[in-house]
């Protein structure tokens, strides 16, 4: 039986569907086959990020109407094995997501994938809460400041009353906080909340940080999930995510400013 | 209850409320001894002030069994120690008849073993069947987990423990006392059914809103000296009052 990881936020552009694509395609690198569903009807992203648009012909919401089986559904990644993606619908709406059609995919799914990531759109309702309702593990994905904190929160607090798990009074689903965007020379500057202030109000276990990064932007424009970007530290960081969630003990990085001679300085200006 | 219903209740020569109130009880075991009213007396000349006109009632659950008892005397002489007797509790039927005829209110109790009185049986006779008002003692609800934005906890007629924080955008309610041991960031209201002793106790102050009996202090009123301090807040003279603990 696979496991549903839901990446979610409450918030919108923390970094949702660009964790869901580098996770997701962290765990296929790891040899686990994985899915990504894109849980954002209507504004369709996650083939863009992992480079498949130009490969949809059916949808998540053509699969939960009949309108298509699975199979035709799902796009297999040209670079990585064991990898699938589950795109969404552009025109339709998040009341296309209905419970029963939602369960059933993924019922189907967990036959045959070790790992379903559930990429959520931003806010309560809906989308959100049917990309949460029936999963095993819970990615909060936040940035160091107030306002995304509190809605991680909020999420957190809906994942404890409404998911299935929670209604069914199962173990509840496992919470892990993802920090992206984490710029540690603002944070020495007091611009940006700190890793363990963040950890004090969210009161869950740190999965990750992942530092603002360039390569970020670069990997998204070009449709490449950035952790296969092996040199940038936002890609690293994603591939010691993973490694943690497999249960691996791996120090954090990228915490703290990188110290750096005056050449260093120089050099990095220049990069 | 609709605005307009909250109004007509305004205007009203009187409200109807339930509240509760802590009170002693003075358990009776040999009302014939002969020490009895000076020991009670001694007790009660150990603060004055505490026992002065203090409401107390009386349990007769000990009493030996078919014991001679003349209860009006009793309650006068108890008077005489300044302590005013208002209700009762157990006892054998011919003294709970003697109580009821003497005014006394017939007290529910959480006790298992008085209970009992509630029996339907017991009920039928009569003795202790009156409706009583006095509210019974509710546990403490208590929340081991973060309570989390947007989410609200009500303690209804109890008080309300939480052993990890409250966060921003979280509501948390009690008839009675609020404790919180961890951070308390969100709002907090006590005594919200107009009970002015409620307090609220935290580990550290951050929170949004306070209130007791529905006088609040928002947070930019609290004196910033006691932010994410520990603190209790109580209500007195019509005032909330913020103190170190």
């Amino acid at each position: 039986m696979g496991k549903i990881i839901v990446m979610t936020s409450g918030k919108g552009g923390v970094g949702k569907t660009t964790s869901s694509a580098a996770f997701a395609t962290g765990l296929a690198l790891r040899g686990f086959k994985t899915v990504v569903i894109d849980f954002d009807v209507g504004l369709r992203n996650l083939d863009l990020v992992m480079g498949c648009e130009r490969r949809v012909v059916f949808d998540f919401i053509n699969v939960i109407n009949g309108e298509a089986k699975l199979h035709q559904a799902l796009i297999k990644d040209k670079r990585v094995d064991n990898l699938f993606i589950l795109p969404t619908s552009q025109t339709r709406d998040k009341d296309a997501l209905t419970k029963d059609g939602v369960e059933r995919i993924l019922a189907d799914l967990e036959k045959d994938f070790d790992y379903i990531v559930c990429d959520s759109p931003a806010g309560i309702e809906r989308g959100a809460l049917m990309a949460l309702y029936f999963a095993d593990h819970a990615v909060i994905v936040t940035n160091p400041e107030v306002s995304s904190v509190r809605d991680s929160d909020r999420i957190l607090g809906v994942l404890n009353a409404k998911s299935r798990r929670a209604e069914q009074g199962l173990e509840p689903v496992t919470q892990r906080l993802l920090l992206t965007r984490y710029d540690p020379e603002r944070v020495e500057r007091g611009e940006m909340l700190k890793v363990d202030d963040v950890l004090e109000i969210l009161a869950i276990p740190l999965l990750g940080v992942v530092p603002e990064s360039q390569a970020v932007l670069r990997a998204s424009n070009i449709g490449m999930p950035v952790i296969l970007d092996e040199k940038s530290n936002a890609g690293l960081a994603y591939m010691d995510a993973v490694s943690r969630f497999l249960g691996e003990d791996v120090e954090h990085r990228f915490v703290k400013p990188e110290k750096k001679g005056l050449f260093g300085r120089f050099l990095r200006r220049s990069a | 209850m609709s605005s307009a219903g909250q109004v007509a209740e305004r205007d009203a020569p009187f409200q109807l409320r339930g509240n509760s109130f802590t009170m002693m009880v003075l358990k009776v075991g040999d009302p014939a001894s002969p020490n009895f009213f000076s020991l009670l007396g001694s007790k009660v000349r150990q603060a004055p002030n505490f026992f002065r006109h203090a409401p107390v009632v009386l349990d007769f659950d000990d009493l030996p069994e078919g014991a001679e008892f003349d209860l009006a005397g009793f309650i006068a002489r108890v008077r005489e120690q300044h302590l005013l007797p208002i209700g009762f509790v157990g006892g054998p039927r011919a003294v709970q008849d003697a109580a009821l005829a003497g005014g006394l209110v017939p007290m529910p109790s959480g006790r298992p073993a008085r209970i009992e009185a509630a029996r339907p049986q017991a009920a039928a006779s009569g003795a202790v069947a009156q409706p009583v008002v006095v509210e019974v003692h509710r546990p403490a609800l208590v929340v081991t987990e973060p309570v989390r934005s947007g989410q609200q906890i009500y303690a209804e007629k109890a008080d309300l423990i939480i052993t990890a924080s409250v966060s921003h955008g979280a509501e948390v309610l009690a008839d009675g006392n609020i404790h919180v041991y961890g951070a308390l960031r969100g709002r907090a209201l006590a005594g919200i059914s107009g009970d002015n002793a409620a307090r609220i106790f935290c580990q550290s102050l951050e929170a949004e809103v306070v209130s007791i009996a529905g006088l609040y202090r928002v947070s930019e009123d609290i004196d910033a000296a006691f932010l994410k301090k520990p603190v209790q807040i109580r209500l007195s003279d019509g005032f909330l009052h913020v103190a170190p603990l």
